[in-house]
Formats: C-alpha cells, structure tokens, sequence
C-alpha cells in the first residue's frame, strides 16, 4: 500500500511540472469525447428507438470513459515494467526481499491513478457544465454513485490484473512490442472501448458481457448512469470481484514459473 | 530520387534483422483497424444509415481515410517522432549534412510495418466498391485515386506541423493527435456526420473534409458537378501553412540550441 | 580558412525546482535565467592548423563549435569559414567539414558499417573513383578491413570510433571538427585515434578543431590551444607557452650510483628513494644546465630526464588562475 502512495505521489508531482502537457492532455481528451457524442447525435437522429440507452446514458458513458481514460484503457502499460524485463534489470529486483507481483501491481495501479487524477476532475467539470444536448447528468442517486465507486475500484484491479499477464508474458516472448499492440486493441474493443457494449449485436453482447473486459470499464460507466442498477448492479460487481480474483491467482502462478525460469535461464 | 531509395534499402535491411517483432507489429495494426471497423459495421447494421450514406457508402470513406493516415504516418514516421529525433542528436547530425532537411528527416525512419493498414484499406475497398452499387466509370476511379493521394499528403502535412510546434515546446503537443489519431479515427464515418461547425472546420482549417467528404458525395452521385472531383486537390494547399511553421520552427531551433 | 568575430550567444532556460509547492507555482509562473554561453568571442583558424579548444564544462565550447557547423546562429557577430557564413550557407559549407560528435554515432545501428558508408557516399555526392581511394586509405590508416561488413550494434566503443572517424571523412572534407572524440575508449584506441588524427593533418592538410577533456588528446595532437571559460576566449598559444605561462617549474628525474647528491637553491625534492631522485626545480633560480652539472659533479648520474609541468597540471593551474 506504501509502495501505491509513494508512487502516485511521485508521478502526481512530476506531472504538475508539465502544465502544458495537463492542459493538451484535457483538451484532448475534451474534443475525442466531444466528437464521439456529435457522432452518436447523428445515430440517433436516424432511429433513436434502435439505441439500446437513453441518449443521456450514453452521453455519460462517453464522458466518463475520456475522464478515466488512463485507468480503464488497457494501452496505458506502464513502459518501465516491459523496460525492466527486456534489459534484465529484472536480475535486481529478484534480489529484493519483496513480493514482485504486489509491488507491480501496486506500481501499475498508481500510475495509473495519478495521470489519471491531473485530467479527470477538468474534464468531468466543463462536462457538467457546457449547454446543451451534451451536458453530462449526475447520477440519479446517491446510492447509484457508491456502487459507481466500488465498480470502479474494481474495474481499476480488473484491468491492472490483466495488464499483469501481459507483463508477465513479457518474460518469454523476445518482442513485446506486437504482442502488446494485439492485445490491448482486441481487450479494448471487447471492453466497449470502441463502441459501447450495448451496441454490440444482442449474441455478441451476451458473450461479451460474460468475459473479463467487460469489467474493465462496461460495468462502472454503465452503473453511473443508472443503465444498471439494483440487483443487475450487484450482480455485476460480483462478477468484477471474481474476475478480479480469477486473474490475480492466474497472475501469480505465471508469475512464479516465470520467475523460477530466470533463475534457472539467468534473465 | 535515388537517394531515397536507398535510405528505403537500408531501412528494409535493418528492419528485415527483427522479422518477427516487424509481422507481429503489422498483425498489431491491423488488429486496431479491424477493431475500428467492426465497431462501424456494428453502428450501421444497427442503424442501417447515417446522415443519408449507407454502409458501404461509409467504407468507402473509412478505407481512404485509413490509407491516407497509412501513407502519412509510413513516410513521414521521423515527423511523428520528432522530440525524440531532436533530442538524441539525431537533428543536428541532420544539419551537418549537405541534403535538405524535411527530406532527411522523412528518410531517417521508414515505418514498414504501417503497410497493415493499407493492406486492410485495400481489402476494405474490395468490399465496398463492388457492393456500394456505384457506377465505376473511370472519372471516379481518378477521384479515388486523388482522395487516397491527397489524404496521404495532407497526414504527411500534419505530422510536419507537428515536428515544427516540437521546435517550440516539448509539452503540450498531445493536442495535436486530435488531428492525426483523430483525424483517422473520426475520419471512420463522414465528416458531415460531425455537425456543420466541425465539417467548416474541417474545409477550411485543416481541409480534411476536401479529400474524404466531397468527393465521396461525388463519387455516389449525390454531387454531379465536376468540380468535386478535383477538390482534393485543394487540400494541397495546406502544405503551405505546414512548410511555413517548419521554416519557423527551425531558424527558432537554430537560435537556441536544444 | 575559419574567421570568429565579437560571436555572442544568450540562452533563456527555464526554471524547474522539485517539491510539491515549487510545482505547484511553476503551475502558475514560470522562471526563466539567462544564459550567457558566448561573450564576444573572436579567433581565426588557418588552414592546415590543429587547435585544442579546453575549457571547463559549460564555458561554450559546444556552442563554438555548433556555431562552427551551422547548426546555431550567433545572436551577433560574423563567422566565415572559407568565405561562407555557415548558419547561412549551410548546406554549402557542410559539404566541406566533417563532424564527430564523441558519444553520439552518425552510423546506421543494424546494417554493416560499409553499408553506412555508402550511404554516406551517397548524400555526400561524393565521386566512385575517389569514394574507392579514399575508403581504401582510411580502412589502412584506421585498421578497418575486419570490422567493414559488421553491423555497427556488434562493435566495441573502439572499433566504433574508428568507424566514427572514417565516415566523417569519407567526403574528404578540408576541416575536421572533434567533439570529445577519446571519451570512453580504452587506451590502444585512444593511441590509435590520435595517430591517425595527427597523420591526417599531416599529409592532407585537414584543418582540426578538437575538444576535449582529456589532455593527453591535447599533449599529443595540438600545437596551439584556445581556452574559453565563462563564455571568453582567455588564451590563445602554443602549448609549450602555456605550460611556460602556467608554471616555469621544471621536473628532474635523476638516477644514480653512489652518493645522493646534495641539493642547492633553486631545487626542491620531491621524491627519494635508494639509487632514484624526483627533483622539482626553479628555473629562474637555478637553470637546468646548472642543476644537472651541479648534481653530475657531486654523485655519478646514470640516467636524467627533464619535463616541464603535466598538461593537466597546467590547465588545472589555469583554471585555478581564471578562477573558471
């Protein structure tokens, strides 16, 4: 947990040197959600009774997904990992008397929060308020908002125990790099980080909706808006923590046998 | 030139020394396109059109924006990538030699792998030239050609600009990936699907709309005037705007170093 | 022929400092500092010269030189090279000079060496005929005929510099300019660098501008050096007058058989053991002649060797002295 706070602290702090790349960052990730929702406007002018949320949901969905961009979209790897297993610094760490898995994971999710913390709150903020059909809502309860939360706590371990076997997988392919660009794009789009899951055609979403993405970031977005709520909420926060579980334990067998394999291989 | 074919044989010959890291990459591009596109068909079978095109009417649009963005992030790699190539040295190296400088810098790195995308826009347009139920006479063929070219340029045009503001600053050049990610991403569907500020926009700021929009109202017969087939031509225009801000650029670099 | 002329150059470099307040400022104001690298500096460079350009790190050595390639522009001031302007005719001048920036290399990393030097050949428009001389004198002079068809990521830092060295010189450029072109290299490499350089000025004529850290690059090549700190050019000699200026001392190395001989004024010991002699000596006071013929009459001397101050010694002094 030390680990987690000493890390978001220190990105938080570097990130705030760079107020210029805050601020493009902001407008950036304004103007994508921006030019999704003028697109979804125009879907709906063909047939807004073919949408599968209420316009107003999916104007939330798409604002909440640029504000956390940096902690559900599975391209955010943090570089440094894949850096210290490609060069074998890896050998020092195998040194230290700390858990490898935890002190990653930790890193992971701190870097995560931390370039996600400078932009989100700016961009949340001018969505709240601009005029007009695209003004995002608050969530109809307050009940609504904690399981928004817990969701995305969640969805946060979710996609950082992914990302954890993508590291992991990192120790036995020479080229990282295509494998990581495979990866995140089919995770993303499975994810509904293309088009969002209720979009999909009704079997697809049905299968989509089992799988681990969906609970990357489907599952909190959709919460907040009220698109699922009471029971199905929960129900969907019960599979988040499975899979939460399911890709922890995964993540640390592999990362034990791949340990042991640069013990015997010499990184 | 000959020079830079050269350059291009000595990319390939250095490229060829990773062949698995390089299919993998192109395998890794073509997966996000497809991802790209199947989010568009997962739209449009489920809202049949939008803003008046069809399906294939969209791919059409889709697959010239995805070869232009091919073209220019394969060419014009070394632009995208410009802070890195100033700060490792490679820059001013680039001064030292007796050759012009944008043309250096489109040699120095040759990005092969982004060939995946124009594979893919290729088999997309298979698709959707034969089943859009356009009349293929050979003027259209020529606006096609001429909407792919000119993307290309006009990406290329876009990167440059990019390469001229790191001249400036370092920071707070993530604004422009709204133009060259963007550009490609957004370009998946129309651009009159934006709204009419954003198509203004995109005619007469950065002229994307001149090579992906109106000639595609001519190519399915919307618009019969002849004069849409050349506007993509007009896009050109723009590599003035962008070699001006790179001329800006570089006295500004040579005038303070690094 | 190299002309320098009142050159100045300010940089404006922004402010960063650590911490969580400091940031949070920066957030709102920004700092800047100037800096002064180049004050009025004016030299002139004949052909066929070899010049040391010292000075401590961040007097404006780099910026000299870039300012020499055309790769900056002075804020004021004229610079011609063989009657160009470089920042302003850059694409003329540089077909003539040739570069080695120390740490950073101009050679393709996965292709063999020979390949970077066609290609090479090529941007230079540099003649097959005389592209084949050439290469085959400097694969001779710099023991290349080995190494020619690896690829540059399989070479040693040695073995890379010296490919260095042959590609900025492949064009045959009537000046060279070595940016720390020693650092990092084992000490056969370093020898054979400063061989080759020496030669090379020898028998083409090349006009060497080098900087350098390491004196005995210095020692070895140059006959005259510039010593620029803070952003002024502070002397302008030959090496022997420098040591001269710095300090006249002298050190005798003195060995003999029998008895150790008494020392007189003008003379200092430094070092003594049985049989061995470390003298440092005065020449004002006590001539060298003098010293020797004092000592020879005194004991049997068997071997003697006289040298002036160490460079480093020197330009430590120096500095010391300009307090730079």
């Amino acid at each position: 947990m030390k680990a987690y706070v000493s890390v978001f602290r220190l990105r938080f702090i570097n990130s705030l040197q760079y107020r210029a790349a805050a601020l493009a960052g902001i407008v950036t990730q304004f103007a994508w959600g921006f030019m999704e929702l003028l697109a979804f406007s125009a879907f709906y002018r063909v047939n807004p009774a073919a949408f599968p949320m209420t316009f107003q949901q999916t104007v939330n969905y798409i604002w909440l997904q640029q504000a956390f961009l940096a902690m559900f979209m599975m391209w955010y790897f943090d570089f440094e990992i894949f850096g210290a297993i490609t060069s074998g610094s890896i050998a020092y760490e195998m040194v230290r008397p700390l858990n490898l898995y935890g002190r990653w994971f930790s890193q992971s999710a701190g870097t995560r929060m931390a370039k996600c913390l400078l932009r989100c709150p700016l961009v949340l903020a001018v969505a709240l308020v601009i005029p007009g059909p695209l003004r995002m809502s608050l969530p109809p309860s307050a009940g609504q908002f904690a399981l928004f939360v817990l969701s995305a706590a969640l969805a946060l371990g979710v996609v950082v125990s992914f990302s954890m076997l993508i590291y992991i997988s990192a120790f036995f392919t020479l080229s990282p790099a295509g494998v990581r660009v495979i990866t995140a794009a089919a995770v993303d789009f499975l994810a509904g980080g293309v088009v969002p899951l209720p979009f999909f055609p009704d079997k697809l979403r049905a299968v989509a909706e089992l799988l681990p993405f969906a609970s990357m970031q489907n599952m909190p977005l959709r919460i907040y808006s009220g698109n699922i709520a009471g029971t199905a909420a929960l129900e969907g926060i019960a599979l988040q923590a499975f899979w939460l579980a399911v890709l922890m334990v995964l993540g640390r067998l592999w990362m034990r046998r791949a340990l042991k394999k640069v013990v015997v291989q010499g990184g | 030139m000959k020079l830079y074919i050269k350059y291009l044989a000595i990319h390939i010959k250095s490229q060829m020394q990773y062949k698995v890291s390089f299919y993998l990459m192109m395998a890794g591009y073509f997966v996000v396109s497809f991802s790209m596109l199947l989010g568009v068909y997962f739209m449009m079978s489920r809202f049949n059109t939008v803003d008046g095109f069809t399906f294939e009417e969209v791919l059409i649009g889709a697959a010239v924006t995805m070869a232009g963005f091919a073209i220019g992030e394969g060419v014009a790699r070394a632009f995208d990538m410009f802070p890195v190539v100033i700060s490792n040295g490679e820059f001013d190296r680039m001064l030292v030699r007796p050759r012009g400088l944008i043309f250096q810098v489109m040699a120095a790195k040759l990005e092969l792998s982004r060939l995946g995308y124009i594979a893919q826009a290729a088999v997309v347009l298979c698709y959707a030239v034969p089943a859009s139920g356009i009349v293929w006479t050979a003027d259209k063929i020529i606006t096609l050609i001429l909407m792919i070219v000119c993307g290309g340029t006009v990406f290329c045009c876009l990167f440059l600009i990019y390469a001229a503001l790191s001249f400036f600053t370092i920071e707070g050049l993530e604004f422009m990936n709204v133009f060259t990610d963007g550009g490609r991403e957004f370009g998946r569907y129309p651009f009159s699907i934006y709204g009419k500020e954003v198509l203004k926009i995109l005619t007469y700021v950065v002229p994307m709309a001149l090579f992906q929009y109106y000639p595609l109202l001519y190519l399915i017969g919307r618009e019969t005037g002849r004069f849409y087939m050349f506007l993509p031509l007009l896009s050109l225009l723009f590599v003035f705007p962008a070699y001006g801000l790179w001329r800006l650029g570089l006295r500004n670099y040579k005038s303070t170093g690094s | 022929m190299i002309q320098l002329d009142g050159i100045c150059k300010t940089f404006r470099v922004a402010r960063r400092k650590s911490g969580f307040s400091q940031a949070a400022k920066a957030l709102v104001k920004r700092t800047h500092e100037e800096i002064h690298a180049l004050d009025n500096i004016s030299f002139s460079v004949n052909d066929g010269e070899m010049v040391g350009y010292i000075g401590p790190n961040g007097a404006g050595k780099s910026t000299t030189i870039k300012i020499m390639c055309g790769v900056l522009t002075p804020d004021s001031g004229a610079c011609v090279i063989d009657g160009r302007t470089p920042w302003k005719d850059r694409i003329a001048h540089v077909q003539h000079i040739g570069v080695v920036f120390g740490q950073r290399s101009q050679l393709w990393w996965d292709v063999p060496v020979c390949d970077s030097f066609d290609l090479i050949r090529d941007i230079y428009r540099v003649d097959n005929a005389a592209y084949k001389r050439n290469l085959d004198e400097l694969t001779e002079l710099l023991n290349l005929s080995e190494i020619l068809q690896t690829p540059t990521r399989t070479l040693s830092l040695g073995q890379r510099m010296r490919c260095e060295m042959a590609a900025s010189l492949l064009h045959n450029p009537s000046m060279l300019f070595l940016d720390e072109p020693t650092i990092g290299l084992d000490a056969v490499s370093k020898i054979a660098v400063r061989q080759f350089i020496k030669r090379l000025n020898r028998e083409r004529g090349t006009t060497v501008i080098l900087t350098t850290h390491d004196m005995q690059d210095i020692e070895a090549l140059t006959e005259r050096i510039l010593l620029i700190g803070k952003g002024r050019i502070l002397l302008d000699g030959s090496l022997e007058q420098l040591k001269t200026r710095a300090s006249a001392q002298k050190t005798l190395v003195i060995a003999y058989a029998g008895d150790a001989p008494a020392l007189s004024r003008g003379m200092a010991l430094a070092e003594s053991r049985e049989g061995r002699m470390v003298i440092t000596l005065d020449p004002a006071v006590c001539p060298v002649s003098d010293a020797i013929a004092r000592i020879a009459a005194q004991t049997e001397v068997t071997d003697v060797s006289v040298a002036g101050i160490s460079a480093e010694e020197m330009v430590a002094a120096l500095y010391q002295e300009y307090e730079i």
